[in-house]
């Protein structure tokens, strides 16, 4: 059992729901991502997503692209965000899942990618361009190392592939909420609610809602039917001028996150 | 230059032919690594072109556009003088510069649009970097009455621009990619991203054996008339196959098609020459076979320059064409097999073979294609006047008559 697995049942227990801000590692230095991870937790999140910079990274959207190349621009690596992580994970109880690329997990060899990211604390990894069908062997090492494997399902998956995705899982199932890339969007597509509510009935894993989502009434529309919501591109754009002024970052992100975190008890 | 070694260990014959597997599989080579949101299309291409491959009607249509709008087939000539200056092996040239739009590529986005209409898409995308891919996704796209995006990094807009023109004159809107390099790579990092959002309605026309599967499978078919054509020319131009083939790899896609009707032929030897840049240091080239490891980029596991942590690295070739940090998996496959010969070839090699060829010949040559001529006159010399050699021409130069104005501070 992971720390992600004991949060949601958790949450499950107590009836509530979690949000899950995305920050991308090292945008613009670690220090700052070490910083903000620990507002989140201040502020009443339950878990937190750290990106891990890509170069070419196909799902996602302007906002988060750009934080990225700022923080590759700046050298980070992988060694230098798992050894700060490990740092700020002694002060920090709520569990922290990685979102991370293939092409980076198959550099670092898989094995020694779980390895070390569990070391720094990680409880578990989002792999956005590991299909189901070529991730039988990374699943396999991921449970003989506790660690889950969150597989995600999108508006494009087919009904009875959405249940065979929901079974390979672990920790929760990402459910995407459009077909496209990350970003904000004003508007949430129709029929949402109701799919995820189809696939809600038909697993006992964990659902959390991502892409798109960075309004109170996002959170206040899909909360019901699911059991935590993302927040990627909306925080990631507060923080992008970190830069200029760290605290002013940090009081916009702060600001948002708070607004969303009172949608969700509402 | 790097040196060529013979072929080593050499994976039998039989097996060689028959991938990839239903997985995508070459080998261990290439395979799905794309977001979920891509697979249900994937998954309806790979169905729709199974269907299609097993349709006369479709090979019926898809023959006669390559041989009355393309003008296919296209000639095996007997560069003679050439030959004769080298005193080595007899040199033949696969003419694929003089099919319309100037390249090997129409070949391919026929198919592809073709493919497009069974799938009853509407929109088409395309990524590219020398153009040639560009302008023939918008004449397939322009023929067949599709809307048309293209993605172009905005250096190869620069150094590529009668191109970008043409596709413009055809109705396509070019989209000039400012991200990265700026290049090949971040081309089609905005197409993949655009299919994300568009993929229930637009199909994504790949230029290279490149991507995810189906693609790379289903490119090097389409592109395979350009070997069994050259097959059948070498028959009856010289009564035999060929002793050796060459051609240039960026993706791979005129490689794959030249050399996939001949890998059971162990007697031809087949050459792939990559792009050398300005030398072997990291960033100066754009070899991935020559130079780099197995890896994930664009969809695919294949050869790929990347970093220690897995982020693609910065790659330089002078040719739009060939400045990719990754290659298409068969030619990995082929590489470990030791079926083909991988070599590279640098820039300023690349310049002396344009002007060879256009002087000795009166061809001019795009600068992706000079890559395969450079090191052809090379291997040519080591033959015997009895031998035979083809290149694969795969494209035409005039697209680079600027750019090589500028590569050498003439005035255009």
């Amino acid at each position: 059992m992971t720390a992600i697995d004991d949060l949601f049942s958790r949450l499950k227990a107590s009836g509530k729901k979690a949000l899950m801000p995305f920050i991308t590692a090292g945008d613009p230095n670690l220090p700052f991502t070490a910083k903000v991870l620990s507002r989140l937790q201040e502020l009443g999140c339950s878990m937190a997503e750290v990106g891990i910079p890509y170069s070419d990274p196909i799902a996602d959207g302007p906002v988060i692209q750009a934080s990225y190349t700022r923080a590759l621009a700046n050298k980070v690596k992988l060694d230098h965000i798992f050894h700060q992580i490990a740092d700020t994970k002694r002060s920090l109880s709520m569990p922290l899942v990685s979102m991370v690329s293939y092409a980076i997990i198959h550099r670092h060899g898989p094995a020694r990618y779980i390895e070390a990211a569990k070391d720094a604390g990680f409880s578990g990894a989002i792999v956005p361009d590991l299909l189901v069908e070529e991730s039988a062997q990374f699943a396999k090492l991921c449970r003989e190392h506790d660690f889950n494997l969150v597989q995600l399902v999108t508006p494009t998956t087919p009904q009875d592939r959405a249940l065979k995705i929901a079974e390979q899982s672990s920790g929760f199932l990402y459910f995407v909420s459009v077909t496209g890339i990350t970003g904000e969007r004003t508007q949430l597509p129709d029929g949402l609610v109701d799919r995820v509510g189809w696939l809600r009935e038909r697993t006992k894993l964990p659902i959390c809602i991502g892409f798109g989502i960075s309004k109170p009434e996002h959170v206040r529309l899909l909360s019901p039917v699911c059991d935590g919501l993302i927040v990627g591109s909306a925080i990631v754009r507060c923080l992008e001028k970190a830069n200029e002024s760290e605290a002013n970052a940090i009081a916009s992100a702060s600001e948002l996150v708070s607004s969303l975190l009172a949608a969700l008890d509402s | 230059m790097s040196t060529v070694t013979p072929n080593a260990n050499a994976a039998s014959s039989e097996a060689i032919r028959q991938v990839p597997d239903a997985q995508g599989r070459f080998g261990q080579f290439g395979g799905r690594y794309v977001p979920e949101t891509l697979t249900r299309a994937l998954e309806e291409l790979t169905q729709e072109y199974a269907k299609a491959k097993q349709d006369p009607d479709f090979q019926a249509e898809l023959n006669e556009l390559l041989h009355r709008f393309v003008g296919r087939p296209s000639p095996l000539y007997h560069a003679a003088r050439l030959s004769k200056q080298l005193g080595g092996a007899q040199i033949w040239l696969k003419r694929e510069d003089l099919n319309h739009t100037g390249a090997h590529k129409i070949n391919n986005t026929l198919g592809q649009a073709l493919l497009t209409l069974r799938m009853k898409k509407t929109r088409v995308i395309a990524e590219t970097g020398a153009g040639q891919h560009g302008v023939a996704s918008a004449t397939a796209c322009a023929h067949f009455g599709l809307p048309c995006v293209v993605y172009m990094g905005a250096e190869d807009v620069r150094r590529q621009k009668p191109n970008v023109f043409s596709m413009r004159l055809m109705g396509a809107e070019v989209r000039p990619v400012e991200s990265g390099s700026r290049t090949l790579r971040d081309a089609v990092n905005e197409a993949m991203r655009d299919w994300m959002s568009s993929v229930e309605h637009t199909h994504y026309i790949i230029g290279s054996v490149i991507g995810p599967h189906p693609f790379p499978m289903m490119v090097r078919d389409f592109q395979s008339v350009i070997g069994r054509e050259c097959r059948e020319q070498c028959l009856s131009s010289f009564g035999k196959l060929p002793d050796t083939i060459v051609a240039c790899v960026g993706g791979g896609s005129n490689a794959a098609g030249m050399f996939y009707p001949f890998v059971e032929d162990r007697s031809v030897r087949m050459v792939g020459v990559e792009a050398g840049g300005r030398g072997a240091a990291p960033g100066d080239h754009a070899s991935p076979l020559t130079y780099g490891f197995p890896g994930v980029l664009h969809g695919s596991y294949s050869y790929v320059m990347q970093d220690e942590d897995g982020q693609t690295s910065d790659v330089h070739s002078m040719s739009a064409g060939l400045d990719y940090p990754g290659v298409g998996p068969e030619h990995s496959y082929w590489k470990d097999a030791s079926r083909v010969e991988y070599t590279s070839c640098r820039d300023d090699e690349a310049l002396g073979a344009f002007d060879f060829l256009a002087r000795n010949e009166g061809i001019l040559t795009a600068l992706e294609t000079c890559h395969a001529v450079a090191k052809a006159t090379e291997i040519a010399k080591t033959m015997s006047p009895d031998q035979h050699l083809v290149i694969c021409l795969s494209g035409r130069g005039d697209k680079d008559a600027a750019e090589l104005a500028r590569l050498r501070g003439q005035e255009w």
